[in-house]
Parts: structure tokens; sequence; C-alpha cells
């Protein structure tokens, strides 16, 4: 019941970071949920990739497009900057190829959402040290065996990965007890789960008029 | 305007079927092309006259609004679901007892709801079950065409049904879909019709035939045409060109399966026996099932028939609406489309599905693509009936007729 509240609560979130009228490409859309309130909210222009079927089949009932494809295969044919933005909403965890999924992402929109469980927060990092197992928590609720998230990092973690790929960090948003706050690098063990809306830096210098990137 | 399904009602009432099928059914023709209004088809020619023969399901509502077309694939025909009731009389022994190559998509509650959809199933131009084809009269000779028949393509197949939708007084269909061959014809119908179809649903097929699948259609129309019965296709009087076309059927057989389906139906198994027999004929398993597939084929097939269509086969190819470019195709396309491909179909590989999906994608168009698991090959579109039908009957829902 918390999850699923959180769920919406993310899913709001988001739908206010997406301009009306825009494109949104949502990988590892699951049943399309966000898909279709962006739909229906923004009037977005929206297309999901996802790699169960069942989640595919309960999209397409919805009368959102999708995609049934793995993300660790890339999106090839999807031309470069075709998507204003392009969804990673708790998606990035489960792929095996999370690296090549962002730069894929980066490639494909000119914004990236990227939602995730931090598994930097001080209670999860608290549940493995006292109790020696890894935690099981209402954002975590799987155990080691049967869980979807197969790369464990966090909030910081992230971080370093935008500072060394020329990724700008545009905004940062966390969750505490409910409430969305900017999320400051200092925080990152208060945050269970962090969002950041993400742009490939070289996409910016290659906006820039032709003597300032002579100059650089 | 015909009433098709009035006939229907009151055939066999007194030998009921399970009810979810859609009963016993009876086919209709209708003459789409006189001398007056001739059939203009790609290879420049003109056909007239033209008849073709097509059964339907369900009702058509007042506003017309709930038609559903179904398109059959290479060897099928009209009688998508339900029995037949006129196979004695049409001479067609094999409709006895079976049900209609769709029955388990196609009936009351079923994907295809026959309670909301009216259904409409036709036979394609160059078929021999009941639409004009080789084996019908040619006018100018009272002999059947044989070989004189001219060459048709699925643009063909799809002008002729556009005239059966409008013969039927439907401006705008609900839905085209089929399967293979049928699939392909679907796909043709959203590029040449936009504004006439909601709704595509292409179902383990492609925008083209791969390399692959034209070799073995190349092989298949040289079992038939060496035959010695062959005789250039005028055998009609005579002994029908049958070891050809059974070879054809057999080889087709094979792209239809997968090796792993039919590892599982087969393996190694011996007809008698555990071992070896030690003589060429029939001796494995496998070897038996693709003979009863050939040899039960010439009894219902004709062989011009399967030569015309495996060519329209060939043909197809849905960039030619783009210069051959699928991109510029696609930009077209008005309806809502959904592409289902299966793990295992090496004919038509899901590879070559996901291609046209990320095409339609990058054209802004409205499209589904969904690869079901099946180890079953090309034959799963009509096995995989369970996943299918999800997918299909979800697609359907939005916006549902009322």
């Amino acid at each position: 019941m918390t999850r699923k509240r959180r769920s919406r609560f993310d899913h709001d979130v988001i739908c206010g970071l997406v301009n009306e009228g825009s494109s949104v490409l949502d990988l590892g859309c699951g049943n399309g949920e966000l898909l279709i309130k962006l739909i229906e909210s923004k009037n977005v222009h929206g297309l999901g990739i996802e790699k169960d079927i069942d989640q595919v089949a309960k999209t397409i009932t919805k009368g959102v497009p999708v995609l049934h494809m793995d993300l660790d295969e890339g999106l090839t044919g999807l031309p470069d900057s075709s998507f204003d933005f392009v969804i990673l909403e708790k998606t990035l965890q489960a792929v095996k190829k999370p690296l090549f999924v962002l730069d894929e992402m980066l490639r494909v929109g000119g914004s990236g959402i990227v939602s995730f469980p931090n598994f930097g927060y001080r209670q999860v990092v608290d549940s493995l040290v006292t109790t020696g197992r890894m935690p099981v928590t209402s954002t975590l609720p799987y155990q080691w065996y049967d869980t979807p998230n197969i790369h464990l990092f966090t909030a910081n973690d992230f971080l370093d990965w935008t500072r060394a790929n020329h990724v700008t960090v545009e905004h940062g948003l966390f969750w505490v007890d409910e409430a969305i706050i900017p999320f400051e690098e200092g925080d990152a063990s208060e945050a269970s789960e962090v969002l950041f809306v993400v742009k490939r830096f070289d996409a910016h210098i290659e906006n820039l008029p032709e003597g300032r990137l002579e100059a650089k | 305007m015909v009433n098709p399904i009035k006939e229907e009602l009151n055939v066999q009432a007194s030998n009921p079927l399970p009810a979810d099928t859609v009963g016993w059914t009876v086919p209709h023709r209708a003459r789409l092309a006189d001398v007056n209004n001739p059939l203009p088809l790609d290879c420049g020619e003109e056909i007239t006259p033209v008849e073709v023969e097509y059964e339907t399901y369900g009702k058509l509502n007042e506003a017309r609004n709930n038609a559903i077309l179904i398109l059959h694939a290479l060897s099928g025909d009209a009688h998508a679901a339900g029995r037949s009731a006129k196979a004695d009389e049409l001479n067609r022994p094999w409709q006895k007892n079976r049900p209609g190559w769709w029955d388990r998509m196609i009936g009351p509650g079923k994907s295809f709801d026959t309670n909301k959809y009216f259904v409409i199933c036709s036979n394609i131009l160059g078929s021999c079950y009941g639409t004009t084809g080789p084996s019908s009269a040619n006018p100018e000779t009272g002999q059947p065409y044989g070989l004189a028949f001219p060459v048709v393509t699925v643009g063909d197949w799809v002008r002729l049904q556009e005239r059966l939708i409008s013969h039927l007084g439907i401006k705008r269909l609900r839905a085209v879909a089929g399967g293979s061959l049928g699939g392909q014809q679907a796909l043709e119908w959203a590029l040449a019709y936009p504004g006439r179809v909601e709704s595509a649903i292409v179902i383990a097929s492609s925008t083209r035939l791969s390399a692959q699948g034209l070799a073995f259609n190349a092989v298949a129309r040289h079992a038939v045409t060496t035959d010695p019965n062959f005789q250039e296709g005028n055998y009609y009087h005579d002994a029908a060109p049958d070891r050809g076309l059974a070879a054809a059927r057999m080889l087709a057989h094979i792209t239809y399966l997968s090796e792993i389906s039919m590892s599982r139906k087969f393996g190694r198994k011996y007809r008698n026996g555990d071992g070896p027999g030690f003589h060429l004929g029939v001796d494995f398993e496998v070897e038996g099932y693709l003979q009863h597939q050939g040899n039960s084929f010439v009894d219902r097939f004709d062989a011009n028939s399967y030569l015309y269509i495996t060519r329209a086969m060939d043909y197809y190819d849905a960039s030619s609406w783009g210069d051959g470019d699928i991109d510029q195709a696609c930009r077209r396309i008005e309806s809502r489309v959904l592409l289902v491909s299966f793990s295992s179909d090496w004919l038509y590989p899901p590879e070559q599905m996901k291609e046209l999906a990320i095409a339609l994608s990058r054209c802004r168009k409205h499209v589904s693509y969904a690869n079901i698991q099946s180890s079953y090959g090309h034959d799963a579109f009509l096995l995989e009936v369970e996943k299918l039908s999800q997918l299909v009957r979800g697609f359907l829902k939005v916006r549902g007729v009322e």
C-alpha cells in the first residue's frame, strides 16, 4: 500500500517536469500507467518500451503505444534526439547494462529523467550493517534471490557518472517522508529514492555559437 | 445491400455447436468486376469478370462502423470461423467437421467478438476457393485460365477487398487483421486506404519476404512446374501435377515449423519399430508427417493458384509506397497498428517485425509491438491463441464499439 502511494507520488512529480505536448519515451514503462497519465494530463506524444510481455499487454489495453523490447539491446533505429524526454523510472537498477542504457537514453532524448531507489539511504545501509542481511524495505520489498534490482548504486554513484560523462544535472529531487526536496549531495544518506533530470553536456556545447566553441 | 447473416441462421439449426462458435456458415459470392468496371491490376492488365467468395459473422451495426476484415494466409480461404454448412455442396470434404481456420479467434466472446463486431473474411484473387483464379473460366476461351491468368499482387487483392467493403456499404473498417501473408494484406490496407482503416493487426509477417523466403518459394514453384503432369498449367482436363504440388507443400511445411517444434513432435523417431527399415521410402516420423501434409494438400488446392499466390508473396514490399523507403511509406498510415511476432518464426522473423515497429515509431505513428515466446515457429499465429487473444482484445478494446 505504502509502495503504491509512493509510486503515484513519483508519477505526479514526473508529470510536473514534462512539458505540455512534448514527446516522451518511457524506458521500462511497466503497465503504461505513467504514460497514460502523461498522455491524458500533458497531451504528450508517448511511447513505451517494455520487456515483460504481460506488462506490454496491459499497456496496449490502456491504448498506449508500446514496443516489446529489451533495453539491454539498445534503442537501435530510434534516431538521435528524437524525443524531448526519455524516462527511466525505477528501471536503471534492473537493466544488465546500465551505462549503455544511459548512453542510449541521452542519445535519443533531449532530457533524461532518471529515478531509482538510493542504496546509500541510511536505513538501507543500517539494516545491512545491523542485520547482516540484504535490506528488505517498503521501497525495496524483494529478497536477494528474487529482486529485479541487479545493479545496486547510490545517488552519489550516479552523480559521479554524470561528472565523468559530460552530463549536466538540471534537477535533483529526493523523497523524505513523502515530501519532495531538492537534492543536495550532502543529503544522500537521507534519500530513499532520488530523481535526476539530466542532459548531455556536449549538446549544450554544440548549441553554442561557433566563436565560443573555438574559445573553449 | 445484402443481408449475409440471414441465411446462416436458418442453416442446420438442428445441429447445434458450442456456444462460443459462430455456428454454421455459408459462403457468399459477389461479382465485383465486370466489363463495365474491370479490375485494373499492378501488372498492367485488367481482369473481368471477378467473383469473390466471402463469409461474414456477427452483425453490421446501423452506423456500419463495427466491421473487421480478416485476411487469410497462403492456402487459406474465406471460411475463417464456424462450420461450413456447404462443404458437401461445394465439394470441399476437408472442411467437413472442421472449424474455420481462425475459429479460436472469431466468435461470441472471443478476440474478434461477434457479439460486437461484424467480421468479414474474403478469399483472395488467384485462389481456388470461389474467388476468380487460374482454375476459373477465361471468358475469352471458355476454358480455365491456367497460366493465362494475369500475375496478381497483394495490392490487387486489397483493391478487390476494398470493392467488397464498399459493396457491403462499409466506409471505414474498425480493424483489418491477418497472419503471415494475411498480415501483409493488413499492412497493405493501412498503406493503401489510410482513411478507411481505424486499426491494423499484423501478425507473424513483415514488410517483405527475405531472400531466404524467396528461395523457398522458388523451389516450391520449381517442384510444381517440373512435374510431368504440369503441361504449362493446362492440366485441368487431365491428371494434376500432384507430386510437384505435394513437394512444394512439404517444403513449405518445413518453413512453418521450428527446429524445436519439429524435434519435439517427431525427433528422430521411426514409424515402424526402433531401428531403420533400410529402405528409401518413408521411414522417419517426420517424413510421414510431411508426406501426409503434401498428399492432403493436393486434394484441396490448385497447383496454378499455388504458383500465383507465392508469386504475390514474393513481390510484396510495403516500402514501395515510399519509393523503397519504409519510413516514407509508413508516413501514409493513419491507423493504430498492432504488430505481433513469434520468437521461433524464421520465415517472418521477429527482427523484421521489430524493424517495422521502429520505423512506425520514427514516423510518430501509434504502434505497439509484441514478440510472443513460442516454440511453434511460423505456425504459432494459429496456435498461440491465448497470448495472441490477450493482445488483440486489449488493442481492440480501446475506443470499443458501443
